[in-house]
């Protein structure tokens, strides 16, 4: 079929090196790869196009990029499924990270990430001579995160490292998870304390464009969602993250539907009176602009309430 | 057509215009609605932090409700849709865990068969009511208005559980219905990134750099409002929009509405009724810019 790729281009070596579109028409099957359309573009159209790529079968995650605005791997990406006749496709750089020339970009940024969480395993007793062996019942749950393979996908699309470049980021978080909930890691604890601090685990919007756009289906956002529990669970120092789904879990035992005044005033505290007094000018604004609801500020219990009690309290007894 | 209406926590609390202008829309197209009196908050995500086994046994509660009434749900909420549409994808999908789900349920007398849909309003317009016919209710088209489209994570992803692959329009929805409306959609890239409302606790710098980004670059697109169907979006996009402009030394001004808002200016509807004068950025230049359109 006939294939229009539309490829953002970049030289650094170009006296103005500015980013611009190149357009390449060719044919394609469409149960080619985006990736055999760009080596077929560098092989007969133009050799100057840079892209990274070796295995071809999703396997070792160097052909990320950003295809229609998401990101994905150009060797798993069928033309297919990114295109109809006759249309484009259009195929960018991954984002977050600094690119080097065209397709290319820089993972250093990445892997100081991915150090920063010590991807090791540290046991409590000292490395065993052979294996360190653990039953596969413990480890079989750690499979999807350990299909990880680094390729940058969920980092490109991460909603948060497009604001904030000090975000630890979730394919480090979901690595951390996986060493988090290895029963042969003894650093459990401190693991936690350290993703507890401001960039680490709380920072994450819940977007789900990592669990969206991943290749392996590994659920980024998930594992962070997991980290979170066991932090709350391993009664590391609470923040304001920790707190807010407290305090929301207790409103809804409480009154059954969310009470949005007292969930801001409880996630706070009184350590955080700053933010508290910042409330004060929203409370005025709505009171202003009408915005208070006809039964009060305040939300009352929805009828009902009782079993939605003793479900909470069933729920505590399960193991 | 007749739901089973989950208003939604937000609706019921902090955004009171979003229920005030469904509540004025839904009679005048067609639809019945039941509100769902007893049920629970989804959990928004967050109790799903603590617990998400707990997060689906109250959702199984809900959709149980909504089966003793033979209804479809109805929700008005981006987030409240895909927390729903996610547990159920989950308890559908594995039999072995919606039978471990109604054990519990079954104490209280309740049992989830696995057959609740649950419907956004925006996906309700598109599929239920229809273009044919929502056109039919549209009594001053939206010509020369440019609204850009802002749906909220939830309702844009995981695609699975929304059911994308079964229901085509899904992604686009809200740009479809705007042009129903006869309104022009200005596509920007940040239609379906986060508003940052989730986070708005935990780091407000980064939330209000969200809404700072979105809304400028809606504006730099061209566009007059940002229409939503979240109402989390519509706190952070509308109420924290000042302060996201202060924080940046710029000014925005960016009228956001609910999508039921925009419906209802469209059906002809007085703008106090659909609660306008509750959004905190003002709607004025709106109603003016299409009272222009008219006139001339």
């Amino acid at each position: 079929m006939n294939t229009t790729l539309r490829i953002r281009r970049f030289n650094p070596e170009q006296k103005s090196p500015a980013p611009f579109f190149q357009e390449y028409e060719l044919e394609l099957a469409p149960s080619d790869s985006v990736l055999d359309g760009l080596i077929k573009i560098r092989e007969t159209l133009d050799d100057s196009l840079a892209l990274r790529c070796s295995c071809r079968g999703a396997i070792c995650g160097s052909c990320g990029m950003r295809i229609n605005g998401h990101a994905a791997l150009a060797c798993k990406t069928k033309i297919l499924s990114a295109t109809q006749e006759g249309s484009t496709i259009q195929v960018e750089p991954m984002n977050n990270m600094p690119v080097i020339k065209d397709l290319i970009t820089d993972m250093a940024p990445f892997w100081d990430k991915i150090r920063q969480i010590q991807p090791w395993l540290q046991p409590a007793a000292p490395p065993p001579t052979a294996e360190h062996l653990a039953p596969a019942e413990t480890m079989s749950h750690l499979s999807g995160v350990m299909s990880c393979i680094m390729c940058g996908v969920c980092v490109s699309d991460c909603t948060v490292l497009e604001v904030d470049s000090t975000f630890v980021g979730p394919a480090a978080l979901a690595k951390a998870y996986r060493f988090v909930a290895d029963p042969r890691d003894a650093a459990t604890t401190q693991r936690l304390q350290v993703l507890n601090q401001p960039s680490g685990m709380w920072d994450c919007t819940r977007c789900m464009e990592c669990i969206q756009v991943c290749p392996k289906g590994v659920g980024p956002m998930d594992r962070i969602m997991a980290l979170r529990e066991q932090g709350m669970n391993e009664s590391v120092p609470s923040t304001c993250g920790s707190r807010h789904a407290e305090v929301f879990a207790d409103l809804i035992e409480d009154k059954g539907i969310l009470d949005e005044p007292m969930l801001a005033i409880r996630t706070f505290g009184f350590q955080n009176w700053r933010r508290l007094l910042g409330l004060i000018p929203v409370a005025i604004q709505s009171f202003r602009h009408q915005r208070i609801p006809p039964s009060g500020p305040f939300h009352r219990a929805v009828p009902g309430i009782d079993q939605i009690k003793r479900l909470f309290t069933r729920m505590r007894k399960q193991p | 057509m007749k739901y089973a209406f989950f208003p939604g926590c937000v609706s019921k609390g902090a955004c009171p215009e979003l229920y005030q202008s469904v509540m004025q829309v839904y009679p005048q197209i067609g639809i019945e609605l039941e509100e769902m009196t007893t049920a629970s908050c989804t959990g928004a995500g967050v109790l799903q932090e603590k617990n998400r086994r707990l997060g689906d046994v109250l959702n199984a509660r809900t959709f149980a409700l909504a089966e003793q009434q033979n209804l479809p749900i109805m929700t008005i909420c981006s987030t409240c849709q895909g927390v729903m549409s996610q547990a159920n994808y989950r308890m559908t999908t594995d039999k072995q865990y919606l039978s471990e789900i109604n054990q519990l349920l079954g104490e209280e007398g309740l049992q989830y068969r696995g057959t609740t849909s649950i419907r956004h309003f925006v996906w309700i317009l598109l599929e239920d009511v229809g273009e044919e016919q929502l056109k039919r209710y549209i009594k001053r088209p939206l010509t020369g208005l440019r609204a850009a489209p802002f749906y909220g994570c939830y309702l844009q992803r995981p695609t699975e559980a929304l059911e994308f692959d079964d229901h085509p329009d899904r992604p686009k929805a809200l740009e479809r219905v705007i042009e129903i409306l006869g309104a022009e959609v200005v596509d920007f890239p940040g239609k379906s990134r986060c508003c940052g409302f989730p986070i708005l606790t935990i780091n407000e710098p980064n939330s209000l750099t969200m809404v700072a980004t979105h809304t400028t670059d809606a504006k730099a697109h061209g566009a007059d409002i940002m229409v939503t169907p979240c109402p989390l979006c519509h706190l952070n996009l509308d109420g924290m929009q000042a302060k996201a402009a202060n924080q940046h030394n710029t000014s925005i001004d960016l009228p956001i509405l609910h999508l039921p808002q925009l419906l209802g200016l469209a059906m002809n509807m007085d703008p106090t009724s659909l609660g306008l004068n509750r959004n905190l950025v003002d709607t004025e230049p709106v109603l003016q810019k299409l009272t222009s359109v008219l006139s001339s």
